[in-house]
């Protein structure tokens, strides 16, 4: 029998870990914080990434200058999604919307904290028209409202639909 | 009522688009699909027609939602790879491949060099199988048929290369967090090999047959013409917005798994209507195959499996000696690994265009939330911007031209 060790085998020790294997540029956003410091929460900067939780009141105003302003110019909206922080949570969903710059190849997370019984947010449409179907179908699996939206109806369950299937109450079977 | 002497023959042209009909506000509605060949998939249509031309387009989807979302917080890490490649069935190896770089984004871990290559060579062979399925039934819905059955004789050739590396045809499953399912098989370079030898005859064939005829191009040119600017605004992505002119593609902007390293260019068409959208698909497939080719030629020996501890299995002859190692494996093997808190957005150029995972980690061996940004979503929401003014017949072939997969859309 081998000699027992108490120490890990070294296989087990030579983790190295790399960095993350894509190079996704995220903006510098030292004029946004600035300039938007009320309507800033936070600041969170992991992976690489920067995610910057604003309050629902400025949204509108922020993602209007990020799209004109020529440093950054977010002329393209790569995703709206919603993500529920959990059933007992407070707040209990987070509306994140991912901007991309085609000028300046960079990118910025936007995340908007909601209440459950206050799940309502501006829609973003104005600004960028492709936000019509993606505010539809964050609105039609977690029930988030969106204020002034064009056409907010159900995209992808049967319109008479009841209850929002990717919120975490909603069962996984047996509904 | 109107009189005779009034009523003129309603045209169909383009041109009258606008001027008021004759025969006043009789538009008619019809419903095209969900059941129809050419929606490629259970996608409805709501026309509003004005004699022939389309006043307005109502793209109606959902038939195909499954949930897979929802199921993805159920699953283990691992185990998700089963779901991401039912998404978008025909570009399966690209959608399991975004989603792994993003949960190895999470958990800081690089996949070694061969399964890099290994796994563009897969995604360059797949982008051409579901650049060969659009090619068939685009040209299809626009009336030749022998084309399709021409696609479908090289897609049966990388389907069978998939079955030899994987053991399935459609939904493989092959690439793993860490790595990959398993090596290739010998027999696999071979057949690809044979198969790279003989797809640029395929190519000119295709060009002799369908690129080159005019009754393609008169189809084509001018029709479902969306420009860069509102392409932008409207969200399409891939080779969609590649015709409008606007040159961005990810393996260019933002690499992953090494795109940086080969030698290829970005395809780009400027005229906005189906004949630009043509044009770029077939060129990225040249583009695709000259991948491929680097790919056979770098090739390197070495493991396949990342040597972080979360991701591979303990050897058998450790766990023999040590407990704490033989708890680890019973752990992985029952429990699943755990990935750290956090939270991250990595997006990848499916065949279709930006092919986005968003991923939120709870620290647990679940996802909490995968969110994936679908391509083929977006570029249907373009549809009505394209195809009102046009004949309902050009309705058709822009919805070919956009490549839309409903596995993708609905999820």
């Amino acid at each position: 029998m081998a000699e027992a060790s108490n120490q890990p085998h070294e296989s087990l020790q030579s983790v190295v870990l790399r960095g993350p294997n894509q190079t996704s540029q995220y903006a510098d956003i030292t004029t946004l914080s600035s300039r938007f410091a009320g309507s800033i929460n936070e600041i969170i900067e992991s992976l690489g990434e920067i995610t910057v939780v604003v309050k629902r009141e400025g949204l509108l105003e922020l993602l209007t200058w990020l799209r004109d302003e020529p440093r950054l110019y977010f002329n393209f909206l790569s995703d709206v999604s919603g993500v529920d922080l959990g059933e007992f949570a407070t707040p209990r969903f987070a509306v994140a919307y991912h901007l991309y710059s085609l000028k300046h190849n960079h990118r910025l997370r936007l995340k908007v904290l909601l209440e459950e019984d206050d799940a309502q947010v501006p829609t973003v449409s104005g600004i960028w028209k492709s936000a019509n179907w993606m505010e539809r179908e964050v609105y039609d699996l977690f029930g988030v409202d969106f204020i002034n939206h064009p056409d907010l109806r159900r995209i992808l369950m049967p319109a008479d639909y009841e209850g929002y299937p990717l919120r975490k109450d909603f069962p996984v079977r047996g509904y | 009522m109107v009189s005779t002497k009034e009523i003129e023959v309603p045209t169909t042209s383009v041109k009258t688009l606008g001027k008021r009909d004759p025969l006043g506000d009789q538009r008619m509605t019809i419903s095209l699909g969900p059941q129809h060949p050419s929606t490629h998939g259970v996608l409805r249509v709501e026309v509003e027609l004005d004699g022939e031309v389309v006043v307005a387009a109502r793209p109606d989807i959902g038939y195909l939602h499954t949930g897979m979302e929802k199921t993805m917080e159920t699953q283990k890490w691992q185990q998700v790879v089963t779901i991401t490649c039912r998404m978008d069935y025909l570009n399966s190896m690209g959608n399991d491949l975004g989603y792994v770089l993003a949960v190895e984004k999470l958990l800081g871990v690089e996949a070694t060099p061969r399964t890099q290559v290994l796994r563009v060579m897969l995604t360059e062979l797949n982008r051409l199988s579901s650049h060969l399925v659009w090619w068939g039934t685009h040209v299809m819905d626009i009336g030749a048929m022998s084309p399709f059955f021409y696609a479908f004789v090289q897609r049966e050739k990388i389907l069978d290369m998939f079955e030899c590396v994987s053991g399935a045809r459609l939904h493989q499953s092959y690439f793993r967090i860490g790595g990959l399912m398993a090596d290739i098989p010998d027999t696999f370079l071979p057949l690809l090999k044979d198969f790279v030898a003989q797809f640029p005859d395929f190519l000119k064939m295709a060009g002799r047959l369908v690129t080159g005829n005019k009754i393609f191009q008169s189809r084509t040119k001018g029709i479902g013409v969306i420009s860069a600017e509102d392409a932008l605004q409207w969200g399409l992505t891939g080779p969609s917005l590649r015709g409008s002119g606007v040159a961005w593609d990810i393996r260019k902007t933002e690499p992953y798994s090494g795109y940086e390293t080969y030698d290829f260019e970005v395809p780009i068409e400027k005229d906005g209507d189906i004949w630009a959208r043509y044009l770029v698909r077939m060129r990225e497939m040249e583009e695709s195959l000259g991948i491929i080719q680097q790919t056979i030629d770098r090739l390197p020996e070495g493991p396949i499996q990342s040597d972080h501890p979360k991701l591979k299995l303990p050897e058998r002859d450790l766990m023999k000696e040590h407990i704490d190692v033989m708890i680890h494996h019973f752990l992985l093997a029952s429990e699943g690994f755990t990935v750290p808190i956090g939270e991250v957005y990595f997006p990848i150029e499916s065949a279709r265009g930006e092919l986005g995972y968003y991923i939120v980690s709870d620290g647990t061996e679940r996802p909490w939330r995968v969110r994936v940004k679908a391509p083929s979503f977006l570029n249907l929401q373009a549809l009505p911007k394209m195809s009102e003014g046009y004949l309902l017949a050009d309705l058709i072939g822009i919805i070919g031209s956009i490549d839309i997969v409903l596995g993708d859309i609905d999820r």
